[in-house]
């Protein structure tokens, strides 16, 4: 280091604003994403296992139930594949809010408040990088499927399936992230989200038709949010057929959205 | 360019479950100053600090940054000011010069500007080389240079420096000051805390000493030395063994409690009369007790801590831990 450190002298802004307008918002909700891209790449252990799990999962159902539901591999595969793309990308929405609560643990959120900058725009941030990774699991799950014979006949309706589940895993990271913001650390986050998610992703049509259920469990199974976005993603991938449960998992994925993002953003800045 | 003053407070507070951390705190910081926030840890320094950069909201009392309220125009008083925390406030897991682009770009700089100034506030703080390497390598003071750097991107006319040597070794910490001299004269406003009495005394212009929540002394770095009133006796004998002797000595000589810092065994008292330094001084020849060093000064802040408070600047300490414990 040189003994003698250069400052420049100090500038007093010309233009002082009180509010900041929605073009900075946005350009500084991109500048967090840009940063929340940054560090994925800087840690890529950290997100490893998210790429490991489509195929850890594919195959052990493939091979593992594939004989005894299906009667073969092939013919399990065109409803295994949407669920294991479902199941996976709403077990990773849950990392916005594990991640959330690590990153405003960190030092570097002191600065984000004190920068005239919008509130909203770290969180903001954060939630539009997450949609790469549902990307990724989404594009690496079907990839692997066609590998092992997977062939869907859905056309364009294969694209509309990966944005359904794109879009909805958006939506649901948003309870993540309530819980980010609110909770104490990340364990407690991942605690809470499995107790929901195990039930939520299990008692489905994911791994088993519904009719093989009890009579008490198939209504719970049928009326299951995930239920109804894995019965759209099937419809879609192997026809391309847009069908009633493309309808309510978006009304789902709304409602969910009109709910829980002001219940967010309200409790963030609150915090920040 | 705006008149009066860089900073006003009035009646600070902010309560923590039952402990008032910042109890009614005033400041009045004029432009181009450097104002010391002086008080062991625990006073209150970093929560006086993060209620003028509208990182925490007070419960009572109101402050202005250049005339501008924190509470009602936070946003304003964020492009006024740079803050430099205790804990580096920068991403462990980018690189430096990522870190400086992410803070430029959301400052409103394009992304190549925020680039170029990066990397110009990097090389002055010598960080050049390490640039490139995530933050989680760098030593504890490339940590505090860059952390500062990232508070001057965008050249604030206030700025506001928690601790900044802290932890540092002696030669940083010179570096450190010759930065804070330089954004000085640059024009900049600088309010630092510290807990090193001798880092008030050499930098800052005015000096607020803190204590429990509360300011116990306001002034120059003389007025506040002028308080303790007296002058103040200091030796350094040249054979530790003897130090004893000549604590003895002095104290039977002079009447007063002497002291021994500890390190480099000196020897210091309170003076009523600084005429009795002949006697003392005849005292220590009779007993053949040779001395290093000897002068009589005005007192050390530590001394005017210990005067204004009743405490030492250690023993607060231990008391803001033990509540700490309880709370
Ligand atoms: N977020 C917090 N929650 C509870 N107590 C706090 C918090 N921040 C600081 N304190 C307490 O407030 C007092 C003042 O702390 P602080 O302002 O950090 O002192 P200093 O910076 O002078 O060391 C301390 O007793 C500390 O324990
Ligand atoms: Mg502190």
């Amino acid at each position: 280091m040189t003994a003698l450190i250069e400052t420049r002298p100090a500038v007093f802004p010309t233009q002082l604003t009180k509010h900041i307008g929605l073009r900075d918002t946005v350009s500084q909700t991109f500048t967090m994403a840009y940063r929340a891209l940054i560090r994925l790449r800087r840690t890529p252990e950290q997100w490893a296992d998210v790429l490991l799990m489509p195929f850890i999962f594919t195959f052990m159902f493939a091979f593992l139930f594939g004989g005894a539901i299906a009667g073969s591999v092939s013919d399990y595969l065109p409803a295994l594949i949407p669920a294991i793309i479902v199941q996976g990308v709403v077990q990773a929405s849950v990392v916005t809010g594990t991640q959330l609560r690590e990153d405003m643990d960190t030092g570097v959120f002191d600065r984000f408040r004190s920068l005239p900058m919008a509130r909203i725009a770290p969180l903001a941030g954060a939630l539009m990088t997450d949609t790469i990774r549902y990307a990724a699991i989404t594009a690496l799950t079907m990839l692997v499927g066609a590998l092992i014979g997977w062939r869907p006949g859905g056309g364009w309706g294969i694209v509309l399936a990966g944005l359904l589940v794109i879009v909805t895993a958006w939506a649901v990271s948003w309870i993540w992230a309530l819980l980010g913001v609110t909770a104490r650390t990340a364990g407690t986050v991942q605690g809470i989200a499995m107790l929901i998610m195990m039930p939520l992703t299990f008692f489905s049509n994911a791994f088993v038709p519904t009719s093989t259920l009890p009579d008490w469990l198939r209504p719970v199974a049928d009326a299951n949010p995930v239920s109804h976005l894995i019965t759209a993603v099937r419809e879609l991938t192997i026809s391309g057929t847009v069908g009633w449960d493309v309808l309510w998992t978006l009304i789902g994925a709304v409602v969910i959205v009109a709910v829980f993002a002001p219940l967010t953003v309200r409790a963030y800045i609150r915090k920040a | 360019m705006i008149t009066g003053p860089a900073i006003e407070a009035e009646g600070l507070v902010k309560v923590f479950g039952t402990n008032r951390a910042v109890d009614g705190v005033d400041l009045r910081v004029e432009q181009g100053a450097v104002y010391g926030v002086l008080g062991p840890n625990g006073a209150g320094k970093t929560t006086t600090i993060s209620m003028l950069a509208t990182l925490l909201r007070p419960e009572a009392g109101a402050a202005r940054i250049f005339g501008h309220d924190v509470v009602a125009e936070p946003n304003v008083v964020r492009q006024l000011i740079g803050v430099t925390g205790q804990y580096a406030s920068v991403d462990e897991k980018v690189s430096g010069l990522e870190n400086m682009i992410v803070f430029g770009r959301l400052l409103g700089l394009s992304h190549r500007e925020a680039k170029r100034k990066g990397l110009e506030l990097l090389e002055s703080f010598g960080l050049a080389d390490a640039a490139k390497r995530p933050v989680g390598k760098y030593s504890g003071g490339m940590r505090r240079r860059l952390d500062l750097a990232s508070s001057l991107i965008s050249q604030p006319p206030l700025i506001f420096l928690d601790e900044p040597t802290t932890g540092l070794d002696p030669r940083t910490r010179g570096q450190m000051w010759d930065v804070i001299r330089g954004l000085v004269e640059g024009g900049s406003t600088v309010l630092l805390t510290t807990q090193y009495l001798d880092e008030a005394d050499q930098l800052a212009d005015r000096i607020a000493v803190i204590d429990r929540g509360k300011v116990v002394a306001e002034g120059t770095a003389d007025e506040l030395k002028g308080m303790v009133g007296t002058s103040s006796l200091l030796l350094r004998v040249a054979d530790a063994a003897q130090t004893l002797v000549a604590v003895a000595a002095v104290e039977q000589v002079l009447g007063t409690t002497a002291t021994v810092t500890p390190e480099a065994a000196r020897v210091t008292a309170p003076m009523t009369d600084p005429e009795r330094v002949t006697d003392l001084l005849i005292r220590l020849r009779e007993q053949g007790i040779r001395l290093d060093e000897i002068s009589v000064q005005k007192p050390t802040l530590d001394e005017v801590f210990l005067t204004i408070t009743g405490h030492t600047a250690e023993t607060a300490d231990e008391a803001a831990e033990d509540e700490e414990v309880a709370a």
